[in-house]
């Protein structure tokens, strides 16, 4: 019982990541019908916000101790972080804090990334065949990858949570479960968080003006053109929202999954599956098929499971997938018409 | 009949013909290699093709080991102060290049696959001339390598590779390893695993699902298991699996009171970082504290898992910390040339550039078979692992183990380290036969 529990548990927050992912890659193909392949770089991208804002946190004043030697024979330098010594407790805590507080540094620079990518290099493609957006977005991942992995190397780069949410949780206590369960705690903020960023989104396009034009242009993007509405301009704010909630994930995750150039490749396979699962164009199949196969693939790892099927953990996601191809072609809630044409 | 007569002049004149009718079979013989195997130097220099991961997911321990590389062409030629050219124990080096031909050499990207490893060890045997060949992270790429070495008929001295079979069942006459294996690894880390956390205990393996995860499960499953330990589970990971947390809860309630990670670089920072994250430090299991050991650490990638490292058991072939001459000499060298210490990879690859290098002056000759011999069974010391022999039966070198564990007070970030125990060579010899495989012949091949 223990073991399912925390299976599901898992589920939801692995869920949690594809769900994110896949709803912005939805946003994406749902308003600018691009099939966008760098989507899992703006993920790494986020990620990337936190090291970077981390490492600005943690420059160190260097000074020179002539009576110390290194191992090699070079004076030992002697490292400070210059925000401890400026701003002493108060440091200490931007420091501890630095990934949560990197979300205020990676919602700007996100849109902005997201704005230019969209102005600058994917809309030239909107009416250039989706094997063309798929061989451009591609490279440029690859581009953003070795950019990256110039500038940081290509080790993954470790993100502590802060000290207080640094353990575990007992959860078998808070049930009434018995003791012994425990899950650690950041992961339980992070399904927390990804919950909180879905809601957000739906909420921005389901309640407020802004947003009803942007559904009414996912729908016929025509008609909402000849109501004299500059559709294209909410388009480019929709991608730019589309990489903060991929950079958003990506930040929230450092914790779990120290950052490495490669972590969006890593995700995006995965990330597309979710969409066809859940079926093109739709948002709430993006989040209904990312938690059902992050759930699926966390049972299918169950050693019970794995016992009577071996292998079945790798290879469940894509089974699923055939599956729910063959008996819905449009997946769990794809519309009639997109890509049908 | 005539009379055989003798006189002085003609003694001198017969001395002196004798002497050249000797000496001309020798010279006749070494000029004679220069038509029979592929890439003969023939000009001032030779030319060596270092094949490292200058992309992909072990870029930077690539990058240390060209950095090594580099740094063992300087000192073959001559340049900087001569690094572990001074503490060899062999001193058929002198700096001047080797057999008096300047070093020079090409690069490779092994990308840690083996077939682009193979295309780009191609390229430098074909195209650029490369001699020898030395490099790699991954026993996948060296044992791929190794095998396009031994058609060539091109020397190949393995870098970073920890998986029993590049000197067991895929062992080739033409490839050479320094570092150590999986199966030395569980015989040097034994012993400490009793010592520290006793012989009732329970192990649960998660293991990457490649050749080199599953020889390391093997060989650290026996070792622990000779110990009286038992083995609640053995579930093998995706690799690049990321998150794994569908395979750590499991161990949770197995009954397990150790986690072994049978897992390297990225998989390994993952999985550690996520088993830390499960409170399985601060756990108790059977009314022991729950332990987590990796049986393979990396300095290098250690630094992935931050904090999560201290503490953790496990095995290095060499540690920058070591004191002996040899390794003083190495971090030396190194330290100075780029601001911070060596990796055990870059040590292997430093090593190996200058072991080939060292053969070719004992043999007297480039040509591969003398070069094989002259590595063969050939045991040195100063190199930074103690008295070190390279077996002729499997070409594996034997030398000291380190069992380390995650420093609990770093001095420095590269302090990450604490050497727990320096196994001698004896207790991590084993039998050549018992991997199987053979090396195959050392006939030289043209190219």
């Amino acid at each position: 019982m223990d073991a399912i529990f925390l299976q599901l548990l898992n589920g939801l927050d692995k869920g949690g990541a594809y769900a994110l992912i896949a709803l912005g890659l939805t946003l994406v193909f749902g308003t600018l019908g691009v099939v966008n392949f760098a989507h899992g770089a703006l993920f790494m991208l986020g990620a990337f916000c936190a090291v970077t804002f981390n490492k600005l946190l943690s420059l160190e004043k260097v000074v020179v101790d002539e009576t110390q030697q290194t191992a090699w024979g070079t004076p030992l330098e002697v490292r400070t972080p210059y925000i401890e010594s400026w701003f002493g407790e108060f440091g200490s805590f931007l420091l501890n804090y630095s990934v949560p507080v990197s979300i205020l540094i990676a919602i700007p620079v996100m849109l902005l990334i997201g704005i230019v990518m969209e102005r600058g290099l994917i809309k030239h493609f909107y009416k250039r065949p989706h094997a063309d957006q798929i061989l451009v977005t591609f490279g440029l991942a690859i581009v953003l990858q070795e950019v990256i992995k110039h500038y940081f190397g290509a080790n993954p780069i470790p993100q502590a949570a802060p000290a207080a949410v640094a353990g575990s949780a007992d959860i078998g206590a808070w049930l009434g479960l018995g003791d012994g369960l425990v899950y650690p705690w950041w992961r339980l903020v992070y399904f927390g968080f990804s919950a909180f960023v879905i809601a957000a989104v739906f909420a921005f396009l389901q309640f407020t003006t802004y947003g009803m034009v942007v559904r009414a242009g996912m729908r016929d993007s025509e008609t909402v053109g000849l109501l004299g509405i500059n559709i294209q301009k909410r388009f480019t704010v929709v991608f730019g929202i589309a990489a903060v909630v991929a950079g958003l994930a990506g930040v929230m995750y450092t914790p779990i999954l120290p950052p490495d150039y490669h972590m969006g490749m890593d995700f995006l396979v995965l990330s597309f599956v979710v969409v066809v699962v859940g079926g093109m164009g739709s948002l709430p199949g993006a989040v209904l098929a990312g938690f059902l196969l992050g759930i699926l693939q966390s049972f299918a790892s169950m050693n019970a499971v794995m016992s009577i099927f071996p292998g079945i953990n790798q290879i469940i996601i894509y089974l699923v997938a055939v599956v729910i191809l063959l008996t819905m072609p449009r997946g769990l809630l794809g519309r009639e018409g997109v890509m049908e044409e | 009949m005539s009379r055989l007569t003798m006189t002085r002049r003609g003694l001198l004149k017969a001395g002196a013909a004798s002497g050249v009718a000797l000496a001309a079979p020798l010279s006749f013989v070494r000029g004679a290699y220069a038509e029979d195997f592929c890439n003969m130097p023939t000009g001032s220099s030779v030319t060596l093709g270092f094949n490292v991961p200058q992309s992909g997911p072990y870029a930077d321990e690539g990058a240390d080991e060209l950095r090594a590389y580099q740094l063992a062409t300087k000192h073959l030629n001559g340049e900087g102060d001569g690094g572990l050219l001074n503490t060899f124990s062999s001193k058929a080096l002198k700096g001047n290049g080797i057999l008096g031909k300047k070093v020079e050499f090409v690069t490779g990207d092994t990308q840690t696959k083996s077939d682009a490893a193979r295309a780009s060890a191609k390229r430098m045997i074909e195209k650029d001339g490369a001699i020898m060949i030395t490099g790699g992270s991954s026993s996948g790429v060296a044992v791929a390598v190794q095998g396009l070495c031994q058609e060539m008929g091109v020397i190949f001295m393995a870098g970073l590779t920890h998986s029993n079979d590049t000197t067991g069942k895929d062992k080739r006459r033409y490839g050479f390893r320094h570092f150590f294996n999986a199966y030395q690894s569980g015989l040097a880390l034994g012993p400490i695993l009793a010592d520290e956390l006793g012989k009732d205990r329970t192990a649960y393996h998660l293991t990457a699902d490649y050749n080199w995860g599953w020889t390391q499960e093997e060989s650290i499953k026996d070792a622990t298991e000779g110990l009286g330990w038992q083995t609640a589970n053995a579930v093998r990971t995706p690799l690049g699996a990321g998150d794994f947390s569908q395979y750590l809860t499991p161990v949770l309630n197995s009954g397990a009171d150790v986690l072994i990670l049978n897992h390297y670089g990225k998989d390994m920072v993952n999985s550690l970082t996520q088993a830390v994250q499960f409170g399985m430090r601060e756990k108790q299991v059977n009314g022991k504290d729950f332990q987590i050991v990796v049986p393979l650490f990396s300095r290098l990638m250690a630094q992935g898992a931050g904090e999560n490292i201290k503490g953790i058991l496990g095995t290095t072939n060499w540690n920058w910390s070591l004191q002996d001459e040899g390794s003083k000499a190495f971090v030396k060298s190194f330290g100075q040339e780029y601001g911070f210490p060596p990796s055990q990879a870059a040590q292997t690859c430093y090593v190996q550039a200058l072991l080939y290098a060292d053969a070719c002056e004992r043999a007297g000759t480039f040509y591969p078979p003398e070069v094989i011999k002259a590595l063969e069974g050939f045991e040195f010391d100063g190199m930074g692992n103690g008295e070190t022999l390279y077996r002729a039966a499997d070409h594996q070198c034997f030398k000291e183990v380190l069992v380390v564990k995650g420093n609990e007070n770093p001095q420095s970030q590269f302090d990450l380290l604490e050497v727990v125990k320096i196994v001698p060579r004896e207790q991590v010899t084993y039998d050549a036969s018992i991997f199987g495989g053979d090396l195959g012949p050392a006939d030289a091949k043209t190219c």
